[in-house]
């Protein structure tokens, strides 16, 4: 893709004594959906603080375009952020709230009613000028405060859980929208969430983080279908993380039984971790699988059944949209390239590994 | 039936002990006669002969004009400690907002006889450089404004702790600087707590005697100082016309610091 335009360069930072970001390195193209995404207190919205200028860096240099603005304070960067509460301004009309920027940028009437129109337009929200923020809904809101941040023509575009607030259609509707917006404007996104569906549907790059360290950065594709780690594919939707052994090159033993996979160079009888997402397990006749088992819970999930099937003393989570009724004995089948195989952590420690880009 | 008539006669017995020497006041201001004895049917002749006394016209402006200066000057001041107290960790803010607290909770005596000792004390070393402290107008107004203080802190806080922050914050990153984004984006919002601690210290300003009482000069008077030394000599009835006009200020200012946010409440649904 493009350009570097921002880099994090060996960001720490610590509160009161605990730390939240150690050593973090990430860089952001120009123009890339970019996603930060893991549990609450993984450090991401501090990260996303930083590169507002909320924050300070205890360590570390913020990059933006060539130029250190490390210690730049929030109104003289080219950033600007869209905060999970919205944070419009409640004593002022929607026009008001839009052209709080450009006023103080000392721009002309003229040039401040054509932003206001063309943000209004861009967010779907036309005539909504003189309404006062309370009088919109969740969902309308965030789109204002969108539209107060976009017609100040950052380069960069922070985004904090924007869309936390709202139910779950609005959600998706939104995503749509944001992408839009993203590919109308032709600015970069940097957004922040702890849920992974979002993650998944928007961005061009996720960077999956825990306790303060960056677990794998890679497109939505990567992160879903190879997790570099345990954390990662738990993360990331539900998965099946069981104990195997790697006896060679693409052949890895998982409770007892042989599977054939795509995976080489990890060693002979070395042990590993086995990802295998639920969706990617085949339910046959016990005779066709690789081993047998039997169904113990059913739940319909309305696009697919969701069941557990106990086999070789693991309980494996299984999508499908074959109905199993609880009891039927089944056999289990993995295509090789479904099978993902991770090294172990070496201790407990290093579930939260640092990657470095 | 019985049960409900005696809850509502206790509630009317209880009001009635609370302004009955009130009521008696108002209405002895409006007696014809000079001797408390008896009535001598009504009149406004003690109002006007009150608005003909040149020394209290003197002490009217000087109790309006302090009360002013000092609830702006305790806004002003105590709105900015709000503002710090606000950014503070919950601990120092615990700290720091128990300190305000002191001389709310101080018998106003004591709070009135160090200040009276603090000015003696600076006047003391400021004569070592030719200089000098005269207890009058300007002693009385920072006493006011020292009083006034945690009042206004105390109702501006409430308010500041319901900011979203974050409206700072998208100001500040839509270009703002912290100063203008104080004033375009908290001080509305915190506006309601300002007005009603601007109130509450013009009114205690107002009816303040005690601190007065000790930080005040000789010739310098305000109303309840003055009333004070009238009595003394001896009670003339102008003094219920003018006790009179001071409650119903206070009362009126009172019923302003209440209804206000009320009515705001209102408005928005």
């Amino acid at each position: 893709m493009s350009n570097k335009l921002i880099d994090l360069v060996g960001i720490t930072k610590s509160f009161d004594g605990e730390l939240v970001l150690d050593d973090l390195n990430l860089y952001i193209r120009e123009n890339e959906f970019l996603t930060l995404l893991g549990p609450s207190g993984c450090g991401k919205t501090t990260t996303l603080r930083i590169l507002g200028g909320f924050e300070n860096p205890d360590k570390g240099s913020v990059i933006f375009n060539g130029e250190n603005i490390t210690q730049l304070p929030p109104n003289k960067r080219q950033l600007n952020t869209v905060f999970q509460k919205y944070a419009l301004f409640t004593h002022m009309t929607i026009a008001e709230n839009i052209a709080f920027g450009l006023k103080i940028k000392k721009k002309s009437k003229a040039y401040i009613d054509d932003k206001i129109k063309y943000a209004l337009k861009l967010v779907n929200l036309q005539g909504y000028e003189n309404r006062m923020p309370d009088s919109l809904s969740g969902g309308q809101q965030q789109r204002i405060a969108i539209a107060r941040a976009i017609v100040n023509e950052p380069k960069v575009l922070l985004l904090d859980e924007p869309l936390g607030a709202l139910d779950l259609k609005l959600r998706q509707d939104m995503q749509y929208e944001l992408i839009r917006l993203k590919n109308e404007l032709g600015i970069t996104f940097i957004y922040v969430t702890h849920d992974q569906e979002e993650a998944l549907t928007m961005s061009d790059t996720i960077v999956v983080m825990n306790q303060g360290y960056i677990q794998q950065i890679g497109t939505p594709e990567d992160i879903y279908n190879e997790p570099q780690n345990a954390f990662v594919a738990d993360f990331i939707g539900d998965s099946n993380i069981i104990n195997g052994t790697m006896l060679e090159d693409r052949l890895v033993e998982i409770l007892g039984a042989k599977f054939p996979c795509v995976d080489e160079g990890f060693g002979r009888n070395k042990p590993v971790d086995v990802v295998i997402r639920p969706e990617d397990i085949d339910l046959l006749k016990p005779e066709e699988g690789t081993i047998q088992g039997v169904v113990t819970h059913l739940i319909f999930k309305g696009v697919h059944y969701e069941m557990e099937v106990m086999a070789n003393g693991y309980e494996w989570l299984v999508h499908s949209t074959d109905l199993f009724p609880v009891g039927t004995q089944v056999g289990l089948h993995v295509d090789p390239f479904d099978i993902q195989i991770m090294n172990k952590p070496e201790s407990e420690d290093e579930e939260a590994v640092s990657i470095d880009e | 039936m019985i049960r409900n008539f005696f809850r509502k006669f206790y509630l009317f017995f209880i009001f009635v002990l609370l302004y009955a020497p009130i009521l008696t006041l108002i209405v002895y201001s409006f007696n014809a006669s000079k001797t408390r004895a008896k009535w001598g049917g009504f009149s406004l002749k003690w109002y006007s002969s009150l608005f003909e006394n040149k020394a209290i016209l003197q002490a009217l402006s000087n109790t309006l004009l302090i009360a002013l200066l000092s609830a702006l000057i305790a806004t002003v001041i105590g709105t900015m400690a709000s503002v710090a107290l606000n950014s503070m960790k919950s601990k120092t803010r615990t700290f720091w907002m128990s300190m305000t607290n002191i001389p709310m909770l101080n018998a106003e005596i004591v709070t009135g006889i160090s200040l009276m000792m603090l000015f003696i004390a600076v006047g003391n070393f400021l004569s070592l450089f030719g200089g000098s402290i005269t207890f009058g107008f300007m002693t009385i107004l920072i006493g006011h404004i020292t009083f006034n203080l945690p009042y206004v802190i105390l109702s501006v806080m409430p308010k500041l702790k319901q900011v979203n922050m974050s409206t700072y914050e998208a100001a500040l990153d839509i270009g703002a600087s912290p100063i203008y984004a104080f004033f375009k984006v908290i001080l509305p919002d915190i506006m309601p707590g300002v007005l009603s601690g601007f109130l509450l210290a013009f009114t205690l300003s107002l009816d303040d005697f005690i601190i007065t009482h000790f930080v005040k000069g000789p010739g310098v008077d305000t109303l309840s100082t003055k009333i004070y030394s009238e009595v003394r000599k001896g009670i003339k009835p102008e003094m219920y016309a003018l006790s009179t006009l001071v409650f119903i200020t206070v009362l009126l200012l009172l019923l302003i610091v209440n209804y206000k946010p009320k009515q705001k409440n209102n408005a928005k649904v």
